[in-house]
């Protein structure tokens, strides 16, 4: 398991990230993933790194070849340990076989044999532009990349969102790897390509291999501080006793994710124009604003606070 | 003294408007509803009876365009009277249930207006689709409409009414009311804020209209559709190779010029328009329309002068009638 594991100088020490996954199409309708990594299984010369295999993927080629974000359950949920544990063969849900299967080729999960790191690509109908999502604050390694390619990135905006929720955290396709890094970029709508969406995802993407490839040469990275934005909770849309959505996000709190939402602020319109605020007891961030596959998860947005996290120093084992 | 008599049109006494034709088109589906919720008879003037369709109830569903094809391409003469096989798609029974609700297409039955609610991805601002540059009605509600935060334009699909294939053909007179962008599946405030004025001045103008208005002629810009262009795609598999240009996305209704930027390969080659005169583009990057094989498409643009109009009285209905018969006989 490649901890990090500290001198001395508390440098975390990692082994050279040897085996790197790119997945796209984890929902099948979020074009920028499934068009880069169709792009590269067919010529991978731009993602190509010195004494680093790269491997693009399709994880979830039947909701691509539908263009649909999943055929039978969320791919991008299944990977629990019941499911990567649970027998049945061809009569599991078709993304259970496929985490399945996955888990086998990238994984296992949580074992040393499990790939270094992946890559998972998606978009969202939210204005969130480019954000990584970081699944534990504790990982050197990932914020370490993460502070990179934000600085690399610059002046353009580049955010981490961190998901360490116990409730709502949830397991992803990428975790099974090591250092699971995930790449959201919007807004898109689901099954269209946008040629900048595009091209600033194949950007990141870029900074990142290229931040690999650096410690792998042996270079060392001093401390730093990376701001990221951590998860709070789920905001539901205001629903009728039968469950119908009644109102919509808020004019004023469309396409402002990341933007301070203050006690008192208008956050949902009901249908016949009234204003719904919101109540909590302090200013908050919200982000997916209005994701068009969470309606089905019960999710107009998620809360969450500015922090500031550290991370040691980091060098190769 | 007046210098041309408007134009007497037969009052519109049955008008329906219809969401979710396409089921995640969501400013359509939630204003139907919401419509169905709070129907009520407006008092002044004559009422207008007003008809609320939820089109495909399915595909609303389960949030997908349609189960087993387009409703929306259902409606041509031939689909909706042609033989059946019990097998046939969903949408093609649904057709005829809403030809047998909202028509029959082509007879006196049908109602008077329809208007059809859309959602595009495009950044088309308040569209009106119709298949007629001539429709008075809907020149005029289209005039009426004008709103002063939402763009608006008027696009004509010259189609017989033969081949005409779209819900709102079901009616004597009809419409798309098409707006964009919003993503599939989602519904975005101010565009659901707009749809519901455009419906809700559209029944204003009609109730007017029935009740003896004379709505004053004048310039209509219409948008012609001359044909849609496709994605650059790979020999073999089909798959595009390119995306639309950044410099032509969200810019529906520029005018393109031969030599401009089109598309962006993604080896990062910029592909140029190669037409033989300029045209207006539109539909620019609609999702539903990458299968169609249709990257925008383009349009001619021409001044309409729309004549004034006035609703035809009983008695001047009778009088044209009797009219209509003396010289039958001569």
């Amino acid at each position: 398991m490649s901890n990090g594991s500290s001198n001395n100088n508390n440098t975390a020490r990692f082994d050279a990230a040897r085996r790197v996954a790119i997945f796209g199409g984890t929902h099948g309708n979020e074009m920028s993933g499934v068009t880069l990594v169709n792009l590269w299984m067919q010529n991978s010369a731009e993602i190509q790194r010195k004494g680093l295999e790269i491997k693009p993927f399709l994880t979830n080629p039947k909701a691509v070849e539908k263009c649909v974000r999943y055929v039978d359950t969320d791919l991008n949920r299944a990977f629990t340990q019941e499911n990567l544990s649970a027998t049945g063969g061809d009569e599991l849900p078709y993304e259970v076989q496929r985490a399945q299967e996955i888990n086998r080729m990238f994984g296992p999960k949580g074992s040393a044999e499990a790939y270094d790191v992946i890559f998972d690509l998606h978009n969202t109908t939210s204005n969130m532009g480019c954000t990584l999502i970081l699944e534990s604050s504790k990982d050197a390694f990932n914020l370490q990349m993460m502070n990179y390619i934000k600085k690399a990135f610059a002046p353009a905006s580049c955010l981490v969102l961190l998901n360490e929720h116990p409730l709502l955290k949830y397991s992803t396709s990428r975790s099974v790897a090591k250092h699971p890094v995930g790449m959201e970029v919007g807004p898109q709508p689901q099954g269209v390509l946008r040629s900048n969406i595009f091209e600033a995802m194949r950007v990141i993407l870029k900074h990142a291999l290229d931040f690999i490839s650096l410690f792998n040469e042996g270079m060392e990275f001093p401390p730093c501080t990376v701001e990221v934005f951590r998860v709070l909770e789920r905001m539901d849309y205001p629903r009728d006793a039968n469950g119908n959505i009644i109102a919509m996000v808020h004019p004023n709190l469309q396409d402002c994710d990341w933007e301070p939402l203050n006690p008192g602020d208008p956050m949902f319109q009901t249908f016949d124009g009234k204003s719904i605020h919101y109540q909590g007891s302090s200013t908050v961030y919200p982000t997916f604003i209005n994701e068009a596959a969470y309606y089905e998860k019960q999710q107009a947005f998620v809360t969450t606070r500015r922090e500031t996290l550290a991370a040691s120093a980091i060098g190769k084992a | 003294m007046q210098v041309d008599e408007p134009v007497l049109l037969p009052r519109l006494s049955r008008v329906a408007v219809c969401g979710g034709t396409h089921g995640n088109e969501l400013s359509g589906v939630y204003l139907v509803r919401e419509m169905l919720k709070t129907e009520k008879r407006k008092e002044d003037g004559e009422p207008a009876s007003v008809l609320m369709v939820l089109s495909n109830p399915r595909a609303m569903q389960q949030c997908s365009r349609y189960v087993d094809t387009d409703l929306n391409r259902c409606f041509t003469h031939a689909t909706l009277n042609g033989p059946v096989s019990e097998g046939a798609p969903y949408e093609i029974f649904r057709a005829r249930e809403l030809n047998a609700l909202l028509g029959p297409k082509g007879s006196r039955a049908a109602v008077d207006l329809i208007c059809d609610l859309h959602n595009t991805t495009a950044n088309m601002g308040l569209s009106f689709i119709a298949y007629s540059d001539c429709d008075w009605i809907c020149l005029h509600i289209f005039r009426y409409l004008q709103m002063p935060d939402t763009p608006m334009r008027f696009i004509h699909f010259d189609v017989s009414t033969k081949e005409s294939y779209s819900l709102d053909s079901i009616g004597k007179h009809g419409f798309a009311m098409e707006i964009g962008p919003q993503p599939h599946g989602c519904v975005k405030s101010n565009i659901y804020t707009a749809m519901k004025e455009g419906v809700q001045h559209m029944q204003d103008w009609v109730r007017c209209f029935n009740s003896g208005c004379v709505f004053d002629g004048g310039p209509v810009d219409v948008f012609t559709m001359v044909k849609n262009l496709d994605y650059p795609r790979d020999g073999e598999t089909r798959s595009i190779t390119a995306a639309i240009h950044p410099r032509l996305q969200d810019r529906d209704f520029c005018l393109l010029h031969p030599g401009e930027p089109l598309f962006q390969a993604f080896s990062g080659e910029t592909i140029k328009y190669k037409g033989n005169e300029p045209l207006y583009a539109f539909f620019i990057n609609e999702c539903a329309y990458y299968e169609k094989g249709i990257a925008l498409s383009l349009a001619r643009k021409k001044r309409v002068t729309v004549p004034s109009i006035r609703v035809q009285t009983d008695e001047e209905e009778r009088a044209s009638e009797q009219s209509f018969a003396s010289e039958e006989e001569e």
